[in-house]
């Protein structure tokens, strides 16, 4: 498809409180603020603690649906292993990026969850030919004061992965982040960059 | 111009806020429940949750005739409930506008059925338009009211989930000021006896026929040609998945979807080859085209349940040849993943109440709100479920259907309120002897938390009057109620066992204090090592905060308990349950109101 036409396609994974809606919210606002028109939605029913959280964001010069297809989505963000394997089909088979936070929570509801609980999930991806970018990314929120900003992280290196541009996106985390929690967010997002070798000028 | 990214029902707030409505109301219900939470940040407009969304309906349509613009919102079944309200308004029509925003569910993402709310429309005689996106959703608001006031009707307007909660860019604009119409007494149009409402039929008649005529010409029925061998009718999302499905074919985009443009449909119809109807549920728009003699194809290429996402229309279009190039494959094999379902929170009460209920080995008669996740194992106390207010009936119903065995009816405070009064009523006056325990958690659990009558909170957070559940139950004339804090274990099963005995209708009300809006009473409970064997007696109660832990009992070689501390609230049911005295309770917090004193 012509670059200039070519509608990205995301797809957020994660457990409930973990942020990835925020994740989700922050990008489809840098890419309205960089001038795409953009669609966003949450496909979970029951979102909660503890419950899977599944957002689609979309971007473009002109988005028909707000919900990605399988198999068609540029990146798929994960913010825990379990999630992104569940939803690692939404990715390109042969061009999609699997970016997850290396980092698991297991099922607490679940019978034998250590047992069942897949933590082969990111070989087992890039055997079936996912491009998988893995970040100890709750490691390094927990090393900048926060073990939370995983998110934020996981968004530095995802911000590399997009045509959006890097200003656009410091603009919308100094625009939707509360001062308080601005300042080390924004070390958060250029730990999470110079982690897949784009170092924050 | 300013610009935004908002949700479906974001936007209908800010259309209702720039169309001049003045009085908004509904029953929070998913997917609909943010639209009066975000209509509640204008101060120009008077916006209440009401008991249920027949009383909302009640109350827009009062506003209406009042002389001020009037917007209800309710999800699909919610409009069930309101049915009766939306007939009559049909009949009465309006003074000011009045739109009804009804959200459907397809797909059953938050709901007991899926039904597919266009026929109300036809059944009901009253416009409905149904938009695609968030700018259509906030321009629709400020068209319905239009179409409102120039045919005298309510109007509804339809969303689905995905309108509702999908996010895309909005143009803002200003409010619009409308001057209030005066109110002018008239029996004839707004009393609907028999001998005037005879005489209303024939006006709702006539005036279904002009706003047929209108919908010729109405902006939101829009023709997008294309190649002319597919022509495409659709609305709502299933517009933006054919779009992105068939980029090539020729589109009749309905944004009214009720009454439908007869002579666009022919003129569409004679210019495409062939003719598809894509919409998510019932035949709505096919079997109309084909009652108009047109041959046209719909359900025989796509599905009839769920909800559609690109994926579903494009496998559907392949099977039937309609497109070439083959999906791309579903998922693969991923191993058995386990599932995070939904469940009880750590601590909350009603997990005490079906433990108990389960013990005394009871039919369980449940109802609408989080506590439906009784259902759910290792608890599974639940036997039946239908709809609002349906568990003291049904309960009713059981008893003098000849049930082997003891029942009793569990329903929240909020449902309580909402359909749970004429149904208990019902049981006192004929001295059915059924028990039903009311699970007041203070608050509107499952769509968010939001106030009800039993909490007093209103939309806007300001105290309104809280009604005593007990007052009510004794008033309608429960002579056995008894009040228990769903902590007090001991206590709660007892009043359980004595209300199941009593032969005349009896209420437990177990206050079971929502873990998000009361401080908790402890600090986390901790597993003593020592003494646990990994019995998993604990686990059984279904509590997301007790997980097994990587230490082994020596002797049985299987895990330990462990109770995760940032998830635990403690409640102690844990504690309760355990046999070997190995959980150590939390200490009392000393810093923070009990939830009971919180509560009062």
């Amino acid at each position: 498809m012509d670059e200039q036409e070519k509608i990205y396609s995301l797809l957020f994974a994660g457990v409930g409180g973990q942020g990835s809606l925020l994740a989700a919210e922050i990008t489809a606002r840098a890419a309205v603020r960089a001038g795409y028109d953009v669609k966003q939605t949450e496909v979970h029913g029951v979102s909660q603690r503890g419950g899977s959280v599944e957002t689609h964001v979309r971007f473009g010069p002109k988005v028909w649906s707000p919900v990605v297809t399988p198999g068609r989505a540029d990146v798929v963000v994960g913010l825990e292993k379990l999630e992104a394997l569940r939803f690692a089909h939404f990715g390109h088979p042969r061009d999609g990026v699997v970016l997850v936070n290396d980092h698991e929570i297991l099922p607490g509801s679940v019978p034998d969850a250590e047992a069942k609980y897949p933590h082969e999930a990111l070989d087992f991806l890039r055997r079936k030919g996912y491009r998988v970018v893995a970040l100890k990314a709750s490691e390094m929120a927990r090393d900048l004061g926060d073990g939370r900003m995983a998110n934020v992280v996981l968004l530095g290196a995802l911000s590399t992965m997009l045509p959006i541009p890097q200003a656009v996106w410091l603009e919308t985390l100094q625009h939707r982040i509360p001062e308080k929690y601005r300042q080390p967010n924004l070390r958060a997002f250029a730990e999470g960059r110079a982690a897949v070798g784009q170092p924050t000028p | 111009m300013t610009e935004a990214i908002l949700s479906g029902n974001e936007a209908i707030a800010r259309g209702a806020w720039e169309a001049g409505v003045e009085v908004a109301a509904a029953y929070p219900g998913t997917p609909s429940t943010e639209i009066l939470e975000n209509v509640s940040q204008y101060p120009e407009i008077y916006a209440e949750w009401s008991a249920n969304e027949k009383v909302a309906l009640d109350v827009a349509i009062g506003a209406a005739y009042a002389g001020r613009r009037a917007m209800a919102a309710m999800k699909h079944v919610g409009l069930n409930v309101a049915s009766e309200s939306l007939f009559y308004s049909s009949y009465t029509g309006v003074n000011a506008g009045l739109v009804i925003i009804n959200a459907d569910d397809p797909g059953l993402h938050s709901s007991q059925n899926e039904q597919d709310n266009r026929h109300y429309a036809r059944f009901a005689k009253v416009p409905m338009l149904e938009p695609s996106d968030s700018q259509e959703a906030k321009e629709m608001v400020g068209a319905a009211l239009d179409l409102s006031e120039q045919f005298d009707t309510p109007v509804i307007v339809r969303t689905t989930t995905r309108t509702s909660h999908a996010k895309s860019v909005v143009t803002l604009e200003e409010r619009r000021v409308y001057e209030k119409r005066p109110y002018e007494k008239n029996p004839r149009k707004y009393v609907m006896i028999p001998g005037f409402a005879r005489q209303r039929h024939p006006v709702v008649e006539e005036r279904m026929l002009r706003l047929a005529e209108y919908a010729e010409s109405c902006p939101y029925n829009r023709v997008e040609m294309g190649d002319t061998a597919l022509g495409i009718v659709t609305c709502g999302p299933s517009y933006q998945y054919a779009r992105e499905v068939f980029p090539q074919a020729s589109f009749l985009k309905l944004g009214m979807v009720w009454p439908l443009p007869e002579k666009l449909l022919r003129d569409f119809a004679a210019k495409v080859e062939r003719l598809i109807v894509v919409e998510e549920l019932d035949p709505f728009f096919e079997e109309h085209i084909r009652a108009l003699g047109i041959p046209v194809e719909g359900k025989s290429i796509f599905p009839l349940v769920g909800e559609f996402t690109p994926d579903v229309v494009r496998q559907a279009a392949y099977v039937a040849g309609l497109i070439q190039e083959p999906p791309v494959p579903r998922a693969f094999d991923k191993g058995d993943l386990p599932m995070r379902p939904p469940v009880l929170c750590a601590g909350c009460g009603h997990r005490d109440v079906f433990w108990s209920l389960r013990k005394l080995k009871v039919a369980v008669n449940s109802d609408i709100g989080c506590y439906a996740l009784g259902v759910m194992p290792p608890i599974g106390a639940t036997d039946t479920i239908g709809c609002m207010g349906a568990s003291i009936g049904v309960a009713t119903g059981m008893r003098r259907g000849g049930l082997e065995k003891d029942n009793v009816a569990v329903i929240g405070d909020s449902t309580f309120f909402h359909a749970g009064l004429p149904a208990l009523a019902s049981a006192v006056y004929n001295q059915t002897p059924i028990t039903v325990v009311i699970v007041d958690n203070r608050t509107t659990g499952m769509t968010g938390h939001q106030g009800n009558p039993g909490s007093g909170l209103t939309l806007r957070g300001e105290g309104g009057q809280r009604i005593d559940i007990e007052a009510v139950v004794r008033a309608i004339g429960v002579d056995h109620v008894r009040t228990v804090h769903s902590n007090q274990r001991s206590e709660l099963e007892q009043a359980l066992r004595e209300a199941i005995k009593h032969d005349a209708p009896s209420v437990v009300i177990a206050e079971t204090p929502c873990i998000f809006v009361s401080a908790h009473l402890r600090e986390p409970y901790v597993v003593v090592e020592e003494d646990c064997n990994g019995c998993t007696l604990c686990m059984r109660i279904g509590c997301p905060a007790i997980l097994k832990s990587e230490k082994l009992d020596e002797k049985s070689g299987r895990p330990l308990a462990f109770i995760d501390a940032t998830a635990c609230t403690g409640c102690g049911l844990c504690f309760d349950v355990c046999a070997r005295q190995a959980i150590l309770e939390g200490a009392l917090k000393t810093d923070t109101t009990s939830s009971v004193e919180a509560m009062a």
